[in-house]
């Protein structure tokens, strides 16, 4: 066994939860302890060496932290949301704002009955062949996890945002972050996951699993954004199952970090779902960002358009591998996939596997990926007109993201990402001045 | 004002130019004409600096600074502006972002104090009316969904807000309609000054009935071939390039 599993076997084992928990997580603890460590010729994990995850020692917080100096860290301004903020792994009451919210609940805190929907969906969305041995260890290590349960045709008036921090410590800390979002049939929310750092550099290991469960003609705004500094090892995914006339709308930020894997799994499990999943990746220096896609249309009458943009900048290197896979019942899908790539270094690199499986014949369907470098004749029209060319890659870069960024409905959002994501490419004030 | 002596020029080692000579002094409108392919948007194209248009002789004083050398932003600091025969889109930038940067760039080349934001919004809503867009196109990307019209007004936007000493507009006529040609005609006479000289790049003479120029130049294969008043331009009109291309290739 490896030293990464057995240290991390050792966290699992020193838990202390509840009977009913611990028995829904068993199963997973004992697929992990089994798992071997992927290599290059495991092919989820191909272009994405997890050496710089394993190497490392983390410690599991005991004890919550202090929140002096966090709340900025924590805050998305104009959002207007109740928000549950998490400090290495640990809820901190301080940070936190959602205590009036009936519709979410810590799992340590369940009732009966939502135990018995969290016992239902636990793990049940997170089924197929994506599901990999870090998600297993998610399982197994669930202890503070969220419940967001929302009745049928209830809405939550203001987004809910989830964050997790991490915090410059002595030692690095191994975090488990865990939700399961329900929304009844009718129900309509906007969920925003949001993972950040506190400067300075550090490596803590967040390892992440959502799972969503739509019902019928319910609708889910999820932002899903990755803020953390660099140092930082990021493994996330978020399955969802979407049932009859559910609407997924989803947008994914990676600033990219020394390792940052996404497992992003849509179910149609039922007819007249739509899916909307969009997403920027923005890795720069020796970053390295990878998104995981596949999108299950196993029903007739599903859409599903999925958009991402990649720049990769010095040394950085990207995957992208969007799978639609299309059911022989799934007549009349009409799915795109799209993934475009600039380059701005000789050094930068991306994978990029678009891959479309169809076998049903009444369906419309395109994909396709393409990389390339800033256009010259956009950056002559800029320089024409005074603008260094410095700046001109600047804003042509942010141009290529901010395109898909300006089309998301939260305008809060929208501002909180938009000096964010210049600033990544003006790294010098003067060279994103115009676009903050 | 700008001083072109023997230019040469090619593209990917074709030559396109050779030899042109041409001098505009302060206040003065040039047009250029010509057969298609006869070099006419390469000419716009080496004196704003675009890379792959390489110039292999002869020279261009812009107020008496060789500009040959010059990154394409330093010629437009100092002054020169090319509105683009065909403006480029750039999605996710907003035209307003793209204004404010060109303005501050230029403004401090030349000393000037710098807009604040609410300034330059003023005055950008004020050169949207005299060119007559609505003000939401500032909030759109650069020339995103933009009509061949819209376009060209955003280059007349761009170039009313930038004062330049040397306008050159590259067949900014072509693809308009009457009316959306009349707007851009008002808006070049009314920057035409004392100080402020143009070189009109066309293929019809019809522009010209709209922006009258002083001098009119007939460009073919690489050379200006013919220069006079702007009465040569209907002469063109009428007996088309054919006599003076006949002409060129004799010489």
């Amino acid at each position: 066994m490896s030293e990464f599993i057995q240290q991390q076997l050792q966290h699992v084992d020193a838990l202390e939860r509840s009977a009913w928990l611990q028995q829904a997580t068993d199963g997973s603890r004992d697929v992990f302890a089994n798992a071997s460590v992927p290599t290059r010729k495991t092919e989820l994990w191909k272009y994405t060496p997890v050496r710089a995850l394993t190497e490392g020692v983390y410690a599991q917080a005991a004890q919550t932290f202090s929140a002096a100096g966090l709340d900025e860290y924590a805050t998305i301004p104009a959002l207007g949301s109740h928000r549950l903020v998490f400090v290495n792994g640990r809820l901190s009451q301080e940070l936190s704002s959602h205590e009036a919210l009936a519709q979410v609940t810590l799992f340590s805190q369940a009732d009966e009955q939502q135990q018995q929907l969290i016992r239902q969906h636990l793990d049940d969305v997170m089924r197929g062949s994506q599901r990999h041995w870090l998600n297993e260890l998610n399982s197994a290590a669930t202890n503070d996890g969220v419940l967001i349960h929302v009745g049928k045709n209830q809405r939550l008036q203001q987004p809910l945002q989830v964050t997790w921090l991490t915090t410059p410590q002595a030692q690095a800390f191994s975090v488990n972050a865990r939700l399961l979002v329900v929304l009844e049939s009718g129900a309509e929310a906007t969920l925003v996951e949001h993972y950040d750092s506190a400067t300075d550099a550090q490596n803590s290991f967040t390892n992440a699993v959502t799972e969503i469960r739509l019902g019928a003609n319910a609708q889910l705004q999820h932002y899903r954004l990755q803020l953390m500094q660099e140092d930082a090892l990021h493994v996330g995914a978020v399955h969802t199952d979407l049932g009859r006339d559910a609407r997924y709308q989803s947008f994914h930020v990676s600033l990219g970090s020394r390792l940052s894997r996404n497992d992003l799994v849509v179910n149609h499990t039922e007819g007249g779902s739509h899916c909307e999943m969009h997403g920027v990746y923005v890795p720069q220096n020796q970053q390295l960002v990878d998104f995981h896609s596949c999108i299950e249309h196993a029903v007739a009458h599903c859409t599903s358009n999925e958009v991402f943009r990649g720049i990769m900048n010095d040394s950085a290197k990207a995957v992208f591998n969007g799978r639609i896979h299309i059911h022989p019942q799934a007549q009349k899908t009409l799915a795109e996939l799209s993934n475009k790539n600039l380059l701005l270094t000789n050094k930068a690199e991306i994978n990029t596997k678009p891959e479309l499986e169809i076998y049903a014949d009444d369906v419309k369907c395109a994909h396709g990926a393409t990389v390339a470098q800033l256009e010259e004749k956009a950056l002559f029209y800029l320089q024409s007109r005074g603008i260094s060319r410095d700046e001109a890659e600047v804003m042509l870069s942010f141009g290529f993201i901010n395109e898909l960024l300006e089309a998301q409905p939260h305008d809060a959002l929208v501002q909180y990402l938009r000096p964010i994501l210049a600033r990544r490419f003006g790294r010098d004030f003067q060279l994103s001045r115009h676009l903050l | 004002m700008i001083s072109i002596q023997n230019l040469h020029a090619s593209v990917e080692d074709k030559a396109i130019l050779k030899g042109l000579n041409l001098e505009v002094k302060a206040g003065e409108v040039h047009a250029i004409m010509g057969p298609n392919g006869a070099g006419k948007s390469t000419l716009g194209n080496v004196l704003a600096g675009r890379e792959g248009y390489e110039v292999t002789g002869g020279s261009a004083t812009l107020n008496g600074t060789d500009i040959l050398e010059l990154d394409p932003e330093e010629r437009a600091r100092l002054g020169l502006f090319l509105a683009f025969q065909y403006p480029v889109e750039i999605p996710g930038v907003s035209n307003l972002e793209f204004l404010k940067a060109s303005v501050d760039a230029v403004r401090e080349q030349q000393g000037k104090e710098a807009l604040d934001s609410v300034q330059f919004l003023k005055l950008a809503r004020e050169k949207c009316k005299a060119v007559n867009l609505d003000q939401s196109f500032l909030k759109r990307g650069v020339n995103e969904g933009f009509s061949g019209g819209e376009k060209k007004r955003n280059e007349l936007m761009q170039m009313m807000l930038l004062e330049p000493s040397l306008c050159i507009l590259d067949e900014t006529d072509s693809g308009l309609d009457i009316d959306a040609l009349q707007v851009v005609a008002e808006g070049v006479n009314a920057m035409r000054d004392a100080n402020r000289s143009f070189i009109v790049v066309t293929h019809y003479q019809r522009l010209l009935d709209y922006i009258v120029p002083d001098y009119v130049h007939v460009l073919a294969n690489g050379k200006i071939v013919k220069s006079g008043g702007k009465e040569l331009a209907l002469e063109l009109e009428e007996k088309g390039y054919g006599w003076l291309e006949d002409a060129a290739t004799a010489e």
